[in-house]
């Protein structure tokens, strides 16, 4: 029961770093129409810009407005530099560009930290763990990223349904063109959305740091399982991108902590920990491929 | 046209004679996996650049046959899969199981995932590889992880196929029937309409053309062929591993296309060869070849319109 | 029999109801016009007939069967053949290609991997005779995306035929025409009126009122009036809904 309680936080929190990736990557693609490839490389740049200013000035806090900054400017770059001509391409062409854009990100982070991993330092505070319930210890920086990611979600849902900047955000998601001809400047509400996006990656880039190593590559492997959200959740919605990220989050977290065991009720140790650990790898794919056999367009589609 | 494609041939044909003149057995290998990342790529460009679907899983078929190799071999022994299926070391049953069986996995994800398009479409193509990928990093009986080493080569007709250059004609010779099978299936009435599919989806459904069997006829197919390329793989390597699957594989043969220009016949081809080419010497040259390949990358999709082909096309017509 | 029934057929949008319960039918040797003002639903109801779009309620009978559920191929398969508002081509290919295509698509045996297209001599000589005497003939060899925006509209209708349809339902062919053509437009039309049924959805009047053996009045979704040319004419309602076009009707 303990073990349930605590896999289903670590799930959530999980889902909460998901859903930070997920939700910029369906506006970028809701109302850009631009496949972004690269999203796992701005994750990739928070982290390590926030992980070197921390370590030069040993202070965890002042590693996240760092990690905003370098996500932030990369994110304005990119877009400039590339996306800006991806937007009347097809899909083909976004996805090579910015494919070609994850391997000239690994490299110059390779170049410029090496191929170990790095560690993030823990905020002193927070490197405790929480009595949440008698007998279960929770470590309280998770407690934290959940937080802190339910914080931002709340703050997104605001800024989307009750701004006027999130509504021509919702309308760019449903209608596109529309937007144009209604004579909104549609540069800027690109450049917004896709810095949005790019700071909302570079936050979790940063806020993994202490739980999971910072590497090269760190991008890639969290970025299938944010397309999957995107697509589970359907692509434009942010509501989507919060329920699908949660439950995948969720899903693939006690998948991956309580399948091996079950299954070694029913054959050998070694057998059913590599089984259980290759079918929960495979279960948010599974449970994409049931989700759009149902519905093809995603749980909450923007209307695309 | 027909005797630039002549001398090729020829010059084909004489390689091996060539990189032993030149003292570079490295080349023949090299040209080996050209050949057969040719087959995958043009399988790829098949569904991706005459019928438009933009399949990020590609790869998957390619392991998929380069297993069956692999598979077939590991009981080939006498032990039998699931006690009745005898393994096979003979290149006249493992080919033809590795095109079967790739066919056959890509009939189950091509008909769940046809039933999307765009980017839900390229989604979960690229899921179902992953898929794929986890459960061949979980098949530990067959290596997991590690993959599975094919200590004895495939036999065909008692010839050697240890020996580099008797593989490379082998090869190069299923490549080439690959290629004429492949002329005849775009100027089919198959083609025709697979063809038209992409350039109007719409329009083909109002002349009364079901576009999602026509899809899944070509997702097939196209499958089909890069089981072929992955089981030449197995062969050449004598080794299968779940990597051959990954993603980012799936990646590098939609770099290939693109290089060698999307929906042009002979495009796969020098995409191919150009990719394999620059990996091997940008590799040579420098640790940091990735960022030197992305770049490139990047400027041929920005810059450039329809990869190598177009641009033989353009230098063709400013020569008229 | 009529060839084509609609019974009820209802569809929302949200709270916009675009087909409030619309039932007409298009009978054998009849040009049924359905007119109305912009934003009355016309390219909507097309949508439903054809099977682009599935409706909340209400059936689509052709020729006696029931194809409300049926995908927009098969009703294809069953006779129905459309023309686009916009046009809707193969872009790449050139005009005999498109039609072509249509005859391919009607003739069948279109999985065979292993036969020439350019061999099936009977696909290019059917086009041929469809493009012989239009005015399509001395382009056939252009592609669709160099052609005029008159020629696409004629090949349009070209493509639609060479599919030998029982029934024809055709979404605003005079759009964008100029007189000359407009008129080639209509003088095409009445021939092939005279051999099979048509659902026309117009807003030019002057093709209207030249070709319909009868005419639908579709406002907000709903049919208002249907009848004879003169009874459409003379009609009040009518007349009200397309307040300040009174000179088109006159």
């Amino acid at each position: 029961m303990i073990l349930l309680i605590e896999q289903l936080l670590n799930g959530l929190q999980y889902g909460v770093m998901l859903f930070l990736l997920a939700a910029g990557l369906t506006l970028i693609f809701g109302i850009m129409g631009v496949i972004n490839l690269a999203h796992g490389s701005l994750f990739m740049v928070g982290a390590y810009a926030g992980t070197y200013v921390a370590g030069l000035t040993g202070s965890f806090w002042l590693g996240l407005p760092a990690a905003l900054v370098a996500a932030g400017i990369t994110g304005f770059l990119v877009e400039a530099l590339v996306i800006r001509r991806l937007y009347a391409r097809d899909h083909l062409d976004q996805v090579l560009a910015t494919f070609a854009l994850i391997l000239i990100f690994n490299q110059l982070i390779t170049l410029g930290f090496g191929r170990q991993p790095v560690f993030t330092p823990l905020p002193q505070m927070f490197s405790g763990s929480v009595e949440l319930l008698p007998g279960l210890p929770y470590p309280t920086y998770r407690l934290l990223i959940i937080a802190t990611g339910l914080i931002v979600a709340a703050g997104l849902y605001i800024l989307i349904n009750k701004t006027r900047v999130g509504m021509l955000v919702r309308a760019g998601a449903s209608n596109r063109d529309m937007v144009r001809a209604l004579g909104v400047d549609i540069r800027l509400l690109y450049t917004v959305v896709f810095g949005l996006g790019a700071l909302l990656a570079g936050l979790a880039g940063y806020m993994i740091g202490p739980i999971s190593a910072v590497q090269v590559g760190m991008g890639e492997q969290i970025l299938l399982a944010t397309f999957v959200v995107v697509v589970v959740g359907g692509v434009g919605s942010i509501k989507g991108a919060f329920v699908a990220g949660i439950g995948l989050g969720v899903v693939d977290t006690m998948l991956r902590a309580f399948l091996p065991g079950l299954l070694r009720g029913v054959m050998q140790p070694s057998d059913a920990d590599a089984i259980g650990l290759g079918v929960a790898s495979m279960g948010i794919y599974l449970l994409m491929a049931l989700v759009l056999l149902v519905r093809p367009r995603g749980l909450f589609s923007a209307g695309h | 046209m027909r005797l630039a494609l002549g001398i090729a041939l020829l010059a084909l044909i004489a390689l091996p004679f060539a990189t032993e003149a030149m003292g570079q057995p490295a080349l023949l290998s090299l040209a080996t996996r050209v050949v057969i990342y040719a087959i995958a790529a043009a399988s790829l460009n098949f569904i991706l650049g005459y019928g438009g679907m933009i399949s990020f899983g590609h790869a998957a078929f390619f392991g998929v046959g380069a297993y069956t190799v692999g598979i077939l071999f590991a009981h080939s022994g006498g032990d039998a899969l699931w006690g009745v299926i005898p393994g096979s070391t003979n290149l006249l049953v493992t080919l033809p199981m590795a095109v079967l069986l790739s066919g056959l996995v890509a009939a189950v994800i091509g008909a769940l995932s046809l039933r999307t398009n765009g980017v839900q479409f390229i989604m979960i193509t690229l899921a179902f590889a992953q898929m794929l990928f986890f459960f061949f990093v979980s098949l530990t009986p067959y290596g997991g992880e590690d993959g599975i080493i094919i200590r004895r080569s495939n036999e065909l007709f008692g010839l050697n196929m240890r020996d580099k250059t008797t593989l490379y004609y082998v090869i190069l010779s299923v490549g080439l029937v690959f290629f004429a099978g492949l002329s005849r299936v775009v100027n089919s009435s198959f083609g025709a309409v697979l063809q038209g599919i992409r350039q109007n989806e719409r329009r083909m459904a109002a002349l009364g053309f079901a576009p999602y069997r026509y899809k899944l006829y070509a997702f097939i197919l196209a499958g089909m062929g890069a089981g072929l390329a992955g089981a030449l793989m197995a062969n050449f390597l004598r080794f299968a591993s779940p990597d051959m699957m990954h993603w980012t594989k799936s990646g590098e043969l939609m770099i290939m296309v693109i290089l060698g220009g999307v929906g042009s016949f002979l495009g796969p081809v020098f995409g191919a060869a150009a990719f394999l080419v620059l990996e091997t010497f940008l590799a040579g040259w420098t640790e940091n070849w990735q960022l030197a390949l992305g770049i490139i990358l990047l400027v041929v999709v920005l810059g450039t319109k329809g990869g190598i082909a177009g641009l033989l096309d353009r230098m063709r017509g400013r020569m008229k | 029999m009529s060839v084509l029934r609609v019974s009820h057929l209802v569809k929302r949008f949200g709270g916009l109801i675009a087909t409030d319960d619309v039932s007409l039918t298009v009978e054998e040797g009849e040009i049924h016009a359905l007119i109305g003002p912009n934003g009355a639903g016309k390219s909507t109801l097309i949508n439903q007939l054809c099977g682009e779009l599935a409706p909340d309620a209400g059936r689509v009978e052709l020729a006696g069967r029931d194809v409300t559920r049926l995908s927009v191929p098969a009703r294809v398969a069953m006779g129905l053949g459309r023309t686009f508002q916009v046009t809707s081509l193969l872009e790449d290919a050139t005009c005999r290609a498109n039609i072509a295509m249509a005859v391919q698509a009607r003739e069948g045996l279109n999985f065979r991997i292993w036969d020439r297209i350019v061999a099936r001599q009977h696909l290019w000589d059917q086009a041929d005779a469809l493009l012989a005497g239009t005015a399509l003939a001395e382009r056939s060899a252009v592609a669709v995306q160099d052609l005029s925006h008159g020629e696409r509209k004629q090949l349009e209708l070209l493509v639609a035929l060479a599919r030998k349809p029982r029934i024809l339902l055709l979404d605003e062919p005079m759009a964008g025409l100029g007189h000359v053509e407009s008129q080639e437009m209509i003088t095409r039309l009445r021939e092939v009126g005279a051999q099979t049924p048509m659902l026309l959805v117009e807003h030019d009047m002057e093709a209207v009122f030249a070709l319909a053996t009868r005419i639908s009045v579709l406002v907000y979704g709903r049919i208002i009036a249907s009848g004879s040319v003169e009874d459409i004419r003379a009609n009040p309602e009518v007349r009200e809904a397309y307040l300040g076009a009174e000179d088109e009707l006159c």
